[in-house]
């Protein structure tokens, strides 16, 4: 691939678009309007679980469509560990990432026997069950609409104004993308792109194939659980409408319209899929009256045709816009691919 | 009251035959999981809200028009989606159908309003209750989805085993290569068997219309059947029927029992325990499993 020479080439452009990209991040809650605060938060808390989802799919091959079930976990370890025995969050956090290990394990299990569909279906099958048990915990509990949750506090001080979460937030996600980061380019992370491509080859040059595929899961797991538990504190509020099967799917089109497999795709899809109904919004009020008084339909429509776009016509996704574009400005002698063609 | 219970069971079973037909024509021709399945059996019973309103209100003609515009869905869906992802990966095949499906969601709405409809009202056809003997009584659409059901499986069997193309279908899923090599065009038997299963679901999606309206929650019904046809064997008709039978006791004695609530999950709790003692279902070939 001619993306390594590339890079090297790039290396002083990038430490400079880098430096922008962090005086930006630090600089959104200070001068967004609250609404786009709002928006940046969101973006950020999907990127912790696109990067969960993107390794276990993109990078140890296991596609899971538990993400929502996963969320769903941590928000209602939140709900309930504050609700009934009202504990702290530095209790609760750590509870609901262990939650997620052990739920990861149980999601991984299938995986020792079953490979692709197969396994995309158990996991399926697991996140009905958790939602069940959310909604059974809720009409046990008598409350028809949700749970309510206080903020994390300390002492006197609580964490409930917008800007408090987007640092949180960002430093999240700044850890699950160190974490992914180094998995990545670990022996944990190579063994995983093994399994990837070829689970017989993985077997037989020594990788313990079903300990890594639990890893895998559990990793994931923990880390889309304590994502639930964050999204359950900063919406105080729990309730198991929000964890539909609709929610997975935007997970899974996350990695896909970023690129599969690499952790800069997770966070372009998280950006975008986030953003789409934003932008589907604004752009329905210049739409018939008909059109724009469903923008939840108009919404489901506009995703369903992207995510049917990039998995027809650009499977690599935005990652392999970007690359493309910038490959082509570099070197204008390469012949120009018509638009929509995909690069392999 | 057991009697009842074993009738409703019957109807549930049928419906899930019905609809799980669907994902076994598919999978078993083209290998192809069809997530949209629900979606489209969705999309079924909202030609038949369109249809209804046309053509002086005739039932006949309303449902027959129906049908058919289910027949070409499927073929449409081949001809411009899913024939583009044959020789892609098996997962990005099932990622477009999901796509596919929300993307029916988003326009059943945008066309039809979130509202709920009841073709069979504006169809002039009221759905009496049928008393069957030991005071079992079921409505007349579910007396008529019972009856279509096992029509279309005896019909299908007969299709499948002793005409041209349906012989040809089989060849097909049993092995691309040689089938095409000995003249068969993959792509029409592909379009075929998208447009039959399409067919029985839009019939399925129809008569749940006719005995209890349509609105975007009928997908799930689809998602629901999905178990029966693991269960059964992916790759098999008796299998989904049988799959289908289990699957419905198995949710109709939970809601009978235990927890109305268990209703969505018990298909789901059957498929989990029939993947982790059985994968390939209880029908279906053992060599598929290396497949996916």
């Amino acid at each position: 691939m001619s993306g390594l020479s590339a890079k090297q080439r790039g290396n002083g452009w990038k430490w400079l678009l880098a430096a922008i990209g962090v005086v930006i991040v630090f600089a959104i809650p200070f001068v967004a309007r609250p609404f786009l605060l709002d928006l940046a938060n969101q973006v950020l808390l999907a990127c912790i679980g696109a990067l969960a989802l993107m390794l276990l799919t993109g990078l140890a091959g296991q596609i899971s469509l538990g993400t929502a079930g996963l969320l769903a976990a941590g928000a209602y370890c939140v709900g309930i560990l504050s609700h009934n025995f009202n504990a702290p969050f530095w209790i609760i956090l750590p509870a609901a990432g262990c939650l997620g290990a052990l739920l990861g394990f149980v999601f991984g299990l299938p995986s020792l026997r079953l490979r692709g569909l197969y396994l995309a279906i158990s996991t399926l099958g697991l996140h009905f069950i958790v939602v069940y048990l959310g909604g059974e915990y809720e009409t046990r509990q008598q409350l028809s609409t949700g749970v309510m949750v206080d903020p994390p506090a300390i002492g006197s001080w609580s964490l409930a104004s917008n800007r408090g979460w987007y640092f949180t937030f960002l430093a999240f996600a700044a850890l699950t993308l160190f974490i992914v980061f180094n998995l990545k380019r670990s022996r944990t992370g190579r063994a995983w792109r093994v399994l990837c491509e070829r689970e017989v080859v993985a077997s037989a040059i020594g990788i313990d194939v079903q300990r890594m595929k639990l890893l895998a899961f559990v990793i994931s797991s923990t880390i889309l659980a304590v994502a639930g538990a964050l999204f359950a504190y900063q919406r105080n509020f729990v309730s198991i409408d929000a964890f539909s099967l609709y929610l997975t799917i935007q997970y899974v089109a996350m990695i896909i319209i970023g690129g599969m497999g690499t952790i800069e795709g997770a966070l372009l899809g998280a950006a975008f899929v986030v953003l789409l109904p934003y932008a589907i919004e604004g752009a329905a009020s210049h739409l018939p009256a008909r059109l724009s008084s469903f923008v939840f339909a108009l919404n489901y429509a506009a995703f369903g045709l992207v995510m049917i776009f990039f998995l027809l016509f650009e499977p690599t996704g935005l990652v392999g816009i970007i690359r493309r574009i910038v490959r082509r400005r570099r070197r204008p002698d390469v012949p120009l691919h018509p638009a929509g063609s995909n690069e392999h | 009251m057991t009697l009842q219970l074993a009738a409703n069971v019957v109807v549930l079973a049928c419906i899930y035959a019905l609809v799980s037909v669907g994902y076994v024509l598919v999978y078993r021709v083209s290998r192809v999981l069809n997530l949209a399945h629900g979606e489209l059996m969705m999309a079924g019973a909202y030609f038949l809200v369109g249809s209804s309103g046309l053509f002086n209100h005739d039932p006949v003609i309303g449902i027959g028009m129906a049908v058919l515009m289910g027949l070409l869905m499927g073929i449409v869906v081949y001809l411009a989606l899913m024939r583009w992802m044959t020789g892609k990966s098996v997962l990005a095949a099932v990622l477009v159908t999901i796509a596919l499906g929300i993307l029916l969601r988003g326009l059943v709405v945008l066309v039809f309003t979130a509202q709920q409809f009841y073709p069979a009202a504006a169809l002039g056809w009221n759905n009496a209750p049928v008393p069957l003997p030991g005071g079992v009584r079921v409505s007349m659409a579910s007396a008529t989805l019972v009856v279509i059901t096992i029509a279309i499986y005896i019909a299908l069997f007969l299709f499948l085993r002793f005409t041209r193309i349906g012989i040809q279908m089989r060849a097909a899923g049993q092995n691309p290569l040689l089938a095409a090599q000995r003249g068969i065009r993959l792509h029409a038997i592909y379009a075929f068997a998208w447009g039959l299963s399409t067919f029985t679901a839009s019939i399925a999606g129809i008569l749940l219309a006719l005995d209890s309206g349509v609105d975007g929650q009928m997908a799930t019904i689809g998602l629901k059947a999905f178990p029966a046809a693991l269960v059964g064997g992916l790759d098999s008709f008796i299998g989904a029927c049988i799959g289908a039978l289990i699957v419905a006791t198995a949710e109709i004695a939970a809601i009978q029992y235990v927890n109305p609530l268990l209703s969505d999950v018990v298909p789901f709790v059957v498929l989990l325990i029939v993947l982790a003692v059985r994968p390939w279902g209880l029908f279906g070939s053992r060599e598929q499993l290396d497949r996916v």
